[in-house]
C-alpha cells in the first residue's frame, strides 16, 4: 500500500465499525458508489473514457502505433499498459520515479485484459515484423480510493471505443483519414474486484482514508469465457494474510458482483 | 469427462519435482538457504537486524523487512538483463508480503532485515522457491519467527490441476489454456499469505486449487525443517 498517514485513532474507529458493518458513509462493506462513465475525452486518442467512482476520478486513453513483435509472438500484436500517480490528483503523489503502486495497478489492470482475451492479439499483425501495440494509458486525475477497479473499467471502456488508424502506402499512420475499424475484441471483456482487509474485516470499493486504514488487499479480475465465469487473475498485497475461508466468501461473491457491474455498464459494453 | 493432461515429465497431478533444501550456502550471510524445485534453483541470503540507510526509511516502530529478487542473466533462456525490472520489483514486494507475517518485525525497531533471492536456474516456480529459500535463511540467521512459511505453484491445465508447474507447462494452451497460480502459507495454517494467479479458473475451482496446496506444503514444510536440522549437527 502506498503511505499510511491515517491515524490510529481513525483506523481504530474504522476497524469497529466494519466489524459491525457499517462505514462513515453509510454504505454496506460491499456496496459500490456510484458510477458515472464519459467517452470520447480527447478526440487524438484511438479511443478514451472517464470513470467516476464516488470523488475517485480516472481517465484512461487508448493508443495504437505500428511496431516490432515481441520475438516469442512474431503474429501477435502487443499490449502495453501503463499509469501515471500526477502530483495533480492527489496531496500523496510525488514527482519522480514510478513508485510500487504506480508499477503494480498498470500490472493488474493489463493481467485482467489479457488473461481474459478481451484483445484478439493475433488480429492485429499487420505485415511480416509488423504488428500493431496497443498503449493504454491511465491517469487518475483525483484518488479517492480504489483506483485499481476504476481503472480496469475505464481500460475496458476506452479499448470497446477504439479504432485503427489507417496507414498509408509508407506504412506511416495517416491521421487525417477516417479509421472505420474497431480494434479486435472477442465478446469477453473483465472486471477487477479488489477485496480490502482491515482486522478480520473485509470491504469493497474503499475511499482514500477506508483504503489507508486498511492492511491488505487482494484483487481479483474476472470475465465471463464460454458461458461460465472465469477468474483470470489474483493479486494479493499488503503484511497480512487471507485465510482460505476468506477466500471461498470472496469467491461465491464476485459472479454477483460481476452481474451488478455488468448491468450498470452495459451500455458502454 | 474431459480428457486428463498428461505430465510429460511422468509426474502425478499432485506429485512435486524433487525437492533439494540447503542450509548454510554463503558463509559471509547471517542466515542463507538454496531451495530447488527440479530445475528451479533459488538461493537466499539474509542481512540483519542492521542499520538502515537511508536513515529516513527508518521505521520507529518495527524493522523494516527488505526483499530482493532477481534472475541472474543466465537463468533463463534469453539472457535476462541485470538490474532490477518491473516483474521482478513485483515479485520482491509479494515476497515481502508472503513473509512479513511471521518475522518479530516489532522487536527490532529503526533496523533492516535484507533478503536478498537470486534466482541460478529457471524452470518455473521462482518466486516459490525463491521463499521457501528466504523463509529458512531468515529461520537460519536466527530471527525471532512464529512459525516458518512454505511456498508452491499449483495450477490448472484445461481441466486438470496439478501442482509445481514447469515451465513447458506454463506455456500449456489448449483447452482452458494454463494457470499458474502461486500459494504461499504460514506452515501448518490455513494463513494464505501469497496468492497471484493468472488464467482462467471458474470461481468455484479457486478453493479447489487453494486445497491442492494442503499437501504440498506439508511436504516443503518438512523439507525444509530437515535441512535447518541439518546445520546444527
Amino acid at each position: 500500500m502506498i503511505s499510511m498517514e491515517t491515524s490510529n485513532l481513525t483506523k481504530e474507529t474504522l476497524k469497529k465499525m466494519f466489524s459491525k458493518g457499517k462505514r462513515f458513509d453509510g454504505r454496506d462493506l460491499f456496496e459500490f458508489r456510484d458510477i458515472k462513465i464519459e467517452t470520447g475525452v480527447s478526440n487524438k486518442a484511438e479511443g478514451s473514457a472517464r470513470v467516476m467512482l464516488g470523488k475517485t476520478d480516472v481517465i484512461v486513453g487508448v493508443k495504437l502505433a505500428p511496431g516490432e513483435p515481441y520475438p516469442d509472438s512474431p503474429n501477435k500484436g502487443n499490449l502495453t499498459v501503463s499509469c501515471d500517480l500526477l502530483p495533480l490528483a492527489s496531496p500523496r503523489f510525488e514527482m519522480g520515479p514510478p513508485g510500487f503502486y504506480a508499477i503494480e495497478l498498470p500490472r493488474l489492470v493489463d493481467r485482467a485484459i489479457r488473461g481474459s482475451g478481451m484483445i484478439e492479439l493475433d488480429k492485429l499483425f499487420i505485415e511480416e515484423g509488423k504488428v500493431w501495440t496497443i498503449f493504454i494509458d491511465i491517469y487518475p486525475m483525483n484518488d479517492d480510493g480504489n483506483l485499481i477497479d476504476a481503472s480496469t473499467i475505464g481500460a475496458i471502456i476506452a479499448l470497446k471505443n477504439s479504432m485503427i488508424p489507417v496507414l498509408d502506402e509508407k506504412g506511416m499512420i495517416d491521421y487525417d483519414k477516417k479509421p472505420t475499424k474497431n480494434v479486435p475484441l472477442s465478446k469477453t471483456y473483465p472486471f477487477s474486484f479488489t477485496f480490502y482487509k482491515l482486522g478480520d474485516s473485509i470491504i469493497m470499493d474503499p475511499t482514500r482514508e477506508e483504503e489507508e486504514a486498511c492492511d491488505a488487499r487482494i484483487t481479483f479480475g474476472i470475465s465471463i469465457w464460454n458461458n461460465q465465469y472465469m477468474v483470470n487473475s489474483c493479486q494479493k498485497t499488503g503484511e497480512l494474510s487471507f485465510t482460505k475461508e476468506e477466500i471461498a466468501k470472496i469467491m461465491s461473491m464476485l459472479p454477483k458482483k460481476f452481474d451488478e457491474l455488468n448491468e450498470k455498464l452495459k451500455k458502454f459494453l | 469427462m474431459a480428457k486428463e493432461y498428461k505430465r510429460t515429465d511422468g509426474r502425478k497431478p499432485t506429485e512435486l519435482r524433487k525437492i533439494t533444501a540447503k542450509v548454510g550456502v554463503i558463509p559471509n550471510a547471517d542466515g542463507s538457504a538454496m531451495f530447488a524445485f527440479g530445475d528451479t534453483v533459488a538461493i537466499a541470503a539474509v542481512y540483519g537486524p542492521r542499520l538502515l540507510h537511508p536513515k529516513h526509511m527508518e521505521d520507529p516502530t518495527k524493522c523494516v523487512l527488505r526483499v530482493n529478487y532477481d534472475l541472474l542473466p543466465f537463468s533463463v533462456h534469453d539472457r535476462k538483463k541485470p538490474g532490477p525490472s518491473r516483474r521482478s520489483q513485483e515479485i520482491s514486494k509479494v515476497t515481502e508480503w508472503a513473509l512479513a507475517p511471521v518475522v518479530d518485525l516489532k522487536s527490532f525497531p529503526n533496523t533492516v532485515i535484507d533478503v536478498q533471492i537470486y534466482i541460478i536456474q529457471a524452470d518455473a516456480g521462482t518466486r516459490t522457491a525463491g521463499i521457501n529459500a528466504a523463509s529458512m535463511a531468515l529461520a537460519h540467521a536466527g530471527i525471532p519467527m512464529k512459525n516458518l512459511v512454505s511456498s508452491v505453484a499449483v495450477g490448472k491445465l484445461d481441466k486438470t490441476l496439478v501442482v509445481d508447474l514447469t515451465k513447458e507447462e506454463e506455456d500449456f494452451e489448449e483447452g482452458e489454456g494454463a494457470t499458474d497460480c502461486a500459494i504461499a502459507r504460514i506452515a501448518n495454517t490455513d494463513e494464505l499469505t501469497l496468492l497471484q494467479f493468472d488464467g482462467k479458473v471458474q470461481p468455484e475451482v479457486v478453493s479447489e486449487l487453494i486445497n491442492l496446496s494442503d499437501d504440498a506444503c506439508k511436504e516443503i514444510y518438512e523439507a525444509q525443517k530437515k535441512a535447518l536440522k541439518e546445520v546444527l549437527k
